[in-house]
């Protein structure tokens, strides 16, 4: 019985060794220190998804240290949180060691931060998707309108189809997965209307951000029904989505970043979400003491908080001619010539200004 | 119709292969007498190293092997923990649960310059009609052209049942499970059973991850094993501690998700609201159990360290 009760202990100990390891310390790669003292402190908490998620942790970390590169005197740190227990911590941890301005990483940590700015009304805080009414003075709200470069995806499936059906995957609904919903269906639909065809979009839920499977078995079944170009908006779904179109060498259109790398011969293009840019952006402002708290700051395609890639590789996948007319609309976009729709009211009354 | 039929019968089986070799290593552990929860963070290293293992020869069978192999070296440390130091074998799992993942994580940005998440695999497992249906414009070829890894997970389970049911092993195996110390007056070897039958469900295990990161996808990411470990191991009490029983509890399930596949999508002819379309799978299952299953018996000393002489 020795023996068990001591491997029972082991077994704890390795267990709060593993959850310990997950969060909170250690996470300092990258910051100068040690050089002169720091006269800003920047800080981010990453949720769940961790630093290297590929996504949006990843892209907003890059941005941070592109802004500490930038800025001699700039400290950026990190801290990841292993579970949603420990975004308050983590939050107050940078807050309470004076950080001039601190980071929340997606709309989960909606009201950790804002209890947070509360208790801190000195730091400035910032989130990523999500927007607090009303907002605290020293909190910034992030958005991007990710119907803008969903729009050009939709606009560039629309041209690149031959079958005249294209399909959108979406993860869990709700006003962000909207977004791209509307704005790839109202792309199709612009870009339908200048070829002059009718073009339809089969679109399909997975309610879920997180298996692969359903999303490779929803890609299969919209390229039976004849979709040759789909669109996923939907997390871990849609790597499962991009699996599919590579087993079946057929088309597929990738989100938040170019996911052209995960297939090569498949991958149209994709709707990024410049989290990067966003994060140096206001990190950059806030340094300069610009007023930027109690606001909700949007992004767009003017900023280049949102956009697609316009790299060799697009070119290769799209076209020149498609690149360039994809260009063209989005120029029209940021003239406000075209006002791409963000949920489904928006998304009719846009369908009746195009007849 | 015959296409849906078919499309239905190759995402069923698409999407139930990774539960069922999971599910099969419930199987073989808990007839053993040991219960495995670890059976997630087994997918999990397996499905890295498969998929790393996969990248790196160029050749997803190695991949595939590997997979299996670190899912049994994984099942091994929770062998050691509830076989041999009695440790209770819930806590145990649990910990693999935590070990898996967090291995899996580390190996990843150690060998992928930093990245959570393995690079594509050159060469995934090929599909029955390989190459023939890329080409091929025959709808019906397209849609039954499964993975390969679905007739190997049948034959698993034919060798499993085989093995459980019909050799003097399968024999030794069960009566571990149900009574080990009258086993052990038999003159079996009752650790080197539970020993043996924890390796190869950690094997089975990894080479339900490998099957997720080598056929149904083809790289690995941190998300890739999201709870269809635990699907499996409630498919091993659903299917009555009985290797048929557990593929038939799978193929259900996933059946379930290929008509919630096939129902959804704004261009069905039913429009149900894809929320409760979703629900689908979880109350079939729930019904089924209900229904069909009723008695589901453990094996009787399932999840007792077993002591010698005591």
């Amino acid at each position: 019985m020795k023996g068990k009760k001591a491997l029972s202990l082991i077994t704890s100990l390795a267990i709060v060794g593993v959850l310990l390891s997950g969060c909170g310390s250690g996470s300092t790669p990258g910051a100068p220190s040690g050089a002169a003292k720091a006269t800003f402190k920047d800080g981010m908490v990453t949720d769940v998804g961790g630093i290297n998620d590929q996504s949006f942790n990843e892209g907003a970390w890059n941005g941070l240290q592109k802004f500490g590169q930038k800025n001699p005197g700039v400290q950026v740190k990190y801290l990841e949180s292993s579970q949603s227990s420990d975004y308050s911590p983590n939050l107050n941890q940078f807050a309470s060691n004076n950080y001039n301005l601190v980071w929340a990483i997606g709309y989960l940590m909606a009201d950790a931060v804002k209890a947070s700015a509360k208790a801190y009304p000195k730091v400035n805080f910032a989130i990523v998707d999500d927007s607090i009414t009303p907002t605290p003075s020293n909190l910034t709200c992030v958005l991007f309108r990710a119907q803008e470069s969903s729009f050009l995806v939709g606009y560039i499936a629309a041209l690149k189809t031959k079958t005249d059906k294209v399909g959108f995957i979406g993860g869990v609904p709700g006003t962000v997965i909207d977004e791209f919903e509307y704005g790839f269906r109202a792309g199709v639909a612009y870009g339908a209307k200048e070829l002059g065809k009718n073009i339809s979009v089969n679109v399909q839920y997975a309610n879920s951000f997180s298996d692969a499977s359903l999303g490779k078995a929803i890609a299969q079944h919209m390229y039976a029904q004849g979709a040759d170009i789909i669109f996923a908006a939907a997390g871990n779904v849609g790597q499962g989505m991009i699996a599919e179109a590579k087993a079946e060498n057929k088309l597929c259109e990738g989100v938040d970043m170019d996911q052209a790398k995960l297939a090569p011969n498949n991958v149209l293009t994709s709707a990024l979400k410049n989290v990067n840019d966003a994060v140096e952006l206001i990190s950059q402002d806030v340094k300069e003491g610009k007023k930027v708290g109690g606001q909700t700051i949007s992004y767009g395609l003017k900023d280049g908080g949102v956009g697609i890639p316009y790299t060799a590789q697009a070119i290769k996948m799209c076209g020149q001619d498609v690149i360039d007319k994809a260009k063209k609309v989005q120029q029209d976009i940021i003239d406000g010539k075209i006002v791409p729709p963000y949920n489904k009211a928006t998304y009719n009354k846009y369908l009746t200004t195009l007849k | 119709m015959l296409i849906s039929i078919l499309l239905a019968v190759s995402i069923t089986l698409m999407y139930a292969a990774p539960l069922m070799f999971a599910g099969l290593g419930g199987v073989i552990s808990e007839n053993a007498g040991v219960v495995n929860i670890g059976i997630e963070g087994m997918m999990t290293i397996g499905a890295f190293c498969g998929a790393a293992v996969g990248y790196f020869s160029g050749n997803p069978w190695w991949g595939f092997a590997a997979g299996g192999l670190s899912g049994g070296l994984l099942a091994l440390v929770h062998a050691v923990a509830s076989i041999s130091f009695r440790a209770d074998q819930t806590i145990s799992g649990v910990a693999i649960n935590f070990i898996g993942p967090g291995l899996a994580l580390f190996l990843s940005r150690k060998l992928f310059a930093g990245s959570a998440m393995t690079k594509p695999v050159e060469h995934p497992i090929p599909t029955i009609f390989g190459s023939y249906a890329a080409k091929s414009s025959n709808l019906l070829i397209k849609a039954a052209n499964i993975e390969m890894t679905v007739p190997i997970v049948f034959i698993c389970a034919l060798v499993l049942w085989f093995v459980l049911y019909k050799t003097s092993w399968g024999l030794r195996i069960r009566s571990v499970g149900e009574n080990p110390a009258a086993a052990d007056t038999l003159g079996i070897n009752v650790y080197k059973i539970k020993y043996v039958a924890v390796f190869v469900s950690g094997v089975l295990s990894g080479f339900g991850g490998a099957t997720m990161t080598l056929a149904v996808m083809n790289y690995f990411t941190q998300s890739t094993i999201s709870g269809q470990g635990f699907i499996a191991l409630a498919a091993v009490i659903f299917g009555k501690w009985k290797p048929h029983g557990t593929m038939a509890a799978c193929l259900l399930f996933g059946f379930a998700q290929a008509l919630v596949v096939l129902l959804g999508g704004s261009n069905s002819k039913i429009q149900i609201p894809s929320s409760l379309l979703s629900m689908l799978p979880y109350v079939l299952t729930l019904v089924s159990l209900v229904l069909f299953v009723r008695h589901s018996t453990a094996p009787k000393a399932d999840g007792i360290p077993y002591v010698k002489g005591h």
